[in-house]
């Protein structure tokens, strides 16, 4: 009987997993379910050219392996629930299967506070970046909230593209969580220079409608005006789905370092949604948002599930995929290795390896003696260097 | 086989030279160089490299 895996989520991940199926000789039959029209595509151009550049859907697909082109892809419905191995959509429709592969990623978090609907967005899908493209006319005022990656991207886009920009943050620096206080000024500095202002280490009382757009009440009484608020304070997995089924989905769904749910059987999870332990760090489960992650947690997990079901050898090395990021801000190009977050309180656990923070740099993120993360603008050749270093004492 | 890269698009990330050390490399001032006419037993090696180069500038041909 031709067997049936079921990958539920349609972007990089379930592609990958999809490739990886068949790159470790699967022959049965693959179905992809996803949420969003769209075929697979490439989401860190969202933030920029696809906001900068009118580029398209085709634009930022992802080339697909001449391999997976029998894939039976079930878009614009997502899943609603999972039984055993049995998906059942929104529309109802049931995919019985032999695995699952999970792979339904995160969505934004937005600020629970209600009010000026219409001029509030999020970015996270292709959708979303044409429908923000449409705002971020000349003379815009734009309100970003949050600081993070996506914060500051679309912070450093909408002042080139003409906008006036302010960004809003609980956090005291920007991208203070990943790269650290100093680090984080030094960010701060290069954007105010291109006419960003920010607001740090303060939250959002209230945000209200006006004839114009909206006004949004900081927690120091600072009243902000703006024509589109743009939430980027992290995200939410995309697990309702899964519940009931005895998975632990406290933060994602928790998996062993083979990429296997903890508590399902025949059922592997991929990418953001993830939650698994990296030795190369600790054995601390975490999911990484990081755009290599579903590429390498896919190789691994249709490894384990193939193995689990007895069409493969599964691997018995222990998984320790490198975490690489990078985020492009006006005309810098953060490049970044590791996971920097991790680093210690401790004098000497964040030093500037080479360069200075106004211009090229490299800091290195130590823990207990052991370097966890790198992160550099320039000098690439001299970072990919410091990388094989990561997890070793230095 | 042909690799190509879209070295208008390539940002020197250097992904590609983790996973095919074999055809890619950076230069000194950390610049992609490849080698363009790879041997058919690198393919997998080519392709894991297209798939995790950031900017999906590498193509692998027949």
């Amino acid at each position: 009987m031709t067997q049936r895996i079921v990958i539920v989520g349609a972007s990089l991940g379930g592609l990958r997993a999809a490739e990886a199926l068949r790159s470790q000789h699967f022959d049965g039959e693959i179905v992809v379910i996803g949420d969003e029209v769209h075929a697979p595509y490439n989401r860190p151009p969202l933030s920029k050219e696809v906001l900068a550049d009118q580029v398209s859907h085709e634009a930022v697909a992802f080339r697909q392996r001449a391999s997976v082109s029998d894939v039976i892809w079930h878009l614009g419905d997502a899943a609603q629930s999972l039984s055993g191995t049995t998906v059942t959509t929104q529309s109802g429709t049931r995919f019985d299967a032999d695995g699952v592969v999970i792979a339904t990623g995160i969505r934004p978090r937005t600020n629970p506070l209600a009010g000026a609907a219409s001029h509030r967005m999020t970015l996270r899908t292709l959708d979303d970046a044409i429908a923000l493209r449409e705002r971020l006319q000349p003379g815009a005022k734009v309100l970003v909230v949050g600081a993070g990656f996506i914060g500051c991207e679309v912070a450093a886009t909408a002042t080139t593209l003409g906008c006036q920009v302010s960004v809003v943050a609980v956090d005291e620096e920007p991208m203070i969580r990943p790269l650290g206080s100093s680090f984080g000024a030094a960010l701060r500095q290069r954007h105010e220079a291109r006419g960003v202002t920010f607001h740090l280490g303060t939250g959002i009382q209230a945000i209200d409608d006006t004839p114009e757009g909206a006004v949004v009440t900081l927690g120091d009484g600072t009243q902000l005006e703006a024509s589109v608020i743009v939430e980027a304070i992290g995200s939410i997995p995309n697990v309702e789905w899964l519940e009931g089924q005895g998975f632990d989905l406290t933060d994602g769904v928790l998996c062993d370092n083979d990429m296997r749910v903890i508590g399902g059987d025949h059922v592997v999870a991929v990418g953001d949604v993830a939650r698994f332990p990296n030795p190369l760090f600790d054995d601390v489960p975490r999911r990484i948002e990081h755009w290599n992650i579903p590429t390498d947690t896919a190789r691994r997990a249709v490894m384990t599930l193939l193995g689990d079901l007895g069409l493969g050898e599964g691997s018995k090395e222990s998984f320790t995929p490198m975490p690489a990021f990078w985020s492009d801000q006006f005309d810098l190009r953060l490049q970044a290795f590791g996971l920097p977050g991790l680093a210690g309180n401790e004098p000497g656990d964040v030093t500037i390896e080479c360069g200075d923070l106004s211009g090229d740099v490299i800091v290195a993120y130590r823990n207990q003696g052991r370097l966890v993360g790198i992160v550099g603008v320039g000098f690439t050749k001299e970072l990919q260097a410091l990388r094989a270093e990561i997890g070793m004492a230095r | 086989m042909k690799i190509v890269v879209d070295m208008n698009v390539c940002q020197d990330h250097g992904q590609c030279v983790f996973a095919a050390p074999e055809i890619f490399s950076l230069d000194d001032d950390g610049h992609l160089v490849y080698q363009s006419d790879v041997d058919e037993a690198l393919r997998e090696k080519a392709e894991d490299a297209a798939d995790v180069c950031p900017l999906q500038a590498i193509v692998v041909e027949d």
